[in-house]
């Protein structure tokens, strides 16, 4: 069985309307998987199934065999899933960095000494060692967030879940994350599943999932995913900037062959046309 | 109305000599009416805490410089902040959040009720389905509807009805497009331009997406550490590279392509908005193959 197995998830926050009407995936150990889809496309729902945050009205997420419907086991559950939500004022709880890092393996019972090494590991994977000791109050936003994800990674989950965690950050704090996030799914095999509005994060995942109005309707590589410019459209989607730069060149008369995801391979090609 | 501050400077935690923290040292700049300005800069680079004072949500700290909107002198005791908001409208990281009434209609009515009480209740009527329609939600359907049962994308325009209901002369805008998907994020920015071809004449917006600012922005400021290290059109900007590096932005797409094809001895000269790149790429491609 697969690490994250979703089967048939469905989800209704009023009874009216269903978030989620029947979504199945699953993802194995050291995948990378980004999400996208428009806004109210049922994304963050998702996110909050896949760490038991909510359980499905129908239908079974399932985290190394643990069944999220399983009131017991949810506890379990929730220790190999850390979610960082979007923005991080919402997930700040104490008055020193350290102690909100703490936090989380505190409750779980992690020996005093380990914590300390959490800690270190945890703050200097997103580059805030230096603010141990400061008030998250008196952060900005792109760090707070990063203090944020440290909580999150202090719990060693093995699957990391971004529900647009790059949103309120600079173009400096984004590569950052997005490089602690590599580093930790190639380095110590952790499970990403990235939701993201930036199509240039999600071209950076393995594999995409698309989805719109509760439902699963795309899923692939990122060259096959951005292939489909006229469906992503439809879905409330756009190329990549790179791709879409690509795209209006090819109208205006530039040979362009294939999909071009990223701003240095555009780069390359237009080199090539100029030599 | 121009925007004009003159050393401005700001530290937060004021009367605490150990927890003061300056936010803006020495912010000198002009903003013209008719602008689309753009600042720019890393988190925690004092930019949300200059366009705060631009309707004197901060007020400037004695002895720490000047700012002017049109004719109002905002270091003036006697500044007259309530008519100056209802010119300069603010709109901030996920607007959504500013919703509190129970129908859409009197959350836009709010801010008018304050501003301008003496309005008969047509003429707000009035002005309130105006401001609605402008942002493109459907009056009859919305006016009567709770903010909070609408979708995000309609949420936000609510908001953002709340604040140009004023007609304010100058918009202000914080991040406004987080957490938007690209196609909210375009209509937004198509919302932001209609509005600057109305009554709002000058636009100043916060953004971490250089590709927007490249796009839409006639200048930009760049702030770092507190203070604006550079000011100048999108093509200025990030032509200057080594002000970027110390700044955590990056280039726009546009700009990093011209980069990479000048390094080649390929030298394509656009206004960086890709219509313009892409046209003077193509043409340029077309002069290669001709050779």
């Amino acid at each position: 069985m697969a690490l994250l197995q979703v089967e048939n998830a469905r989800f209704s926050y009023d009874k009216k309307t269903e978030a989620l009407k029947g979504v199945s995936f699953s993802a194995e150990k050291g995948d990378y998987l980004a999400i996208i889809g428009h806004n109210g496309s049922g994304k963050s729902t998702l996110a909050r199934l896949i760490n038991g945050l909510l359980t499905p009205s129908g239908g079974t997420v399932t985290v190394d065999g643990i069944s999220s419907v399983d009131k017991e086991k949810c506890f379990q559950l929730r220790k190999r899933v850390g979610v960082v939500f979007q923005n991080p004022d919402n997930g700040i709880i104490a008055s020193i960095v350290e102690d909100d890092v703490a936090f989380g393996p505190e409750n779980l019972g992690v020996p005093r000494e380990e914590i300390g090494e959490r800690i270190d590991f945890a703050l200097k994977a997103v580059g805030m060692e230096e603010y141990r000791k400061s008030s998250p109050a008196r952060l900005s936003g792109g760090q707070k967030q990063r203090v944020a994800i440290a909580g999150v990674l202090a719990l060693k989950p093995e699957i990391l879940v971004l529900d647009e965690s790059t949103a309120m950050l600079d173009p400096k704090g984004r590569k950052e994350i997005l490089s602690v996030v590599k580093k930790l799914n190639e380095e110590q095999g952790v499970t990403v599943i990235a939701i993201t509005h930036y199509m240039e994060e999600a071209a950076e995942a393995r594999d995409i999932i698309v989805m719109s109005d509760g439902e699963i309707v795309m899923r692939g590589s990122p060259e096959e995913i951005f292939l489909k410019g006229a469906e992503l459209k439809k879905y409330g989607l756009e190329l990549p900037y790179p791709a879409y730069v690509a795209e209006k060149l090819k109208e205006k008369g530039v040979p362009i062959d294939g999909v071009v995801l990223t701003r240095e391979a555009l780069a390359e090609k237009l080199e090539k046309l100029c030599e | 109305m121009r925007i004009t501050t003159e050393n401005l400077s700001y530290s937060y935690g004021e009367n605490d000599k150990t927890l003061r923290v300056k936010a803006l040292s020495g912010v000198s700049v002009t903003v013209n009416e008719g602008e689309f300005f753009g600042i720019i800069g890393q988190t925690g680079s004092g930019k949300s805490t200059f366009v705060f004072h631009l309707n004197g949500l901060i007020r400037v700290q004695k002895g720490c410089g000047a700012v002017y909107v049109g004719d109002y002198d905002l270091t003036d005791k006697k500044c007259d902040f309530k008519s100056l908001r209802a010119k300069v409208g603010m709109v901030f990281q996920y607007p959504e959040y500013q919703l509190f009434a129970e129908t859409v209609r009197d959350d836009v009515a709010f801010g008018l009720k304050n501003f301008f009480p003496g309005l008969s209740d047509k003429e707000r009527a009035e002005k309130v389905r105006r401001a609605i329609e402008t942002v493109g939600l459907d009056y009859a359907k919305v006016a009567e509807k709770s903010p909070f049962e609408l979708s995000g994308g309609q949420k936000r325009r609510a908001a953002i009805a709340g604040v140009i209901v004023t007609e304010p002369e100058i918009l202000v805008l914080d991040e406004p497009a987080a957490g938007l998907d690209p196609v909210g994020k375009r209509e937004f920015m198509n919302l932001v331009h209609a509005l600057h071809g109305k009554f709002v004449k000058t636009v100043v917006i916060v953004s971490h997406d250089m590709n927007l600012v490249s796009e839409n922005c006639t200048r930009a400021a760049v702030f770092s550490h507190g203070e604006i290290i550079k000011t100048g059109t999108p093509k200025e900007i990030f032509a200057d590279e080594r002000t970027l590096e110390n700044t955590g932005l990056d280039l726009p797409v546009t700009a990093f392509l011209e980069k990479r094809l000048k390094e080649k001895g390929v030298y394509i000269d656009s206004d960086l908005t890709i219509k313009d790149f892409t046209d003077k790429f193509a043409e340029k491609f077309a002069g290669v193959k001709k050779q």
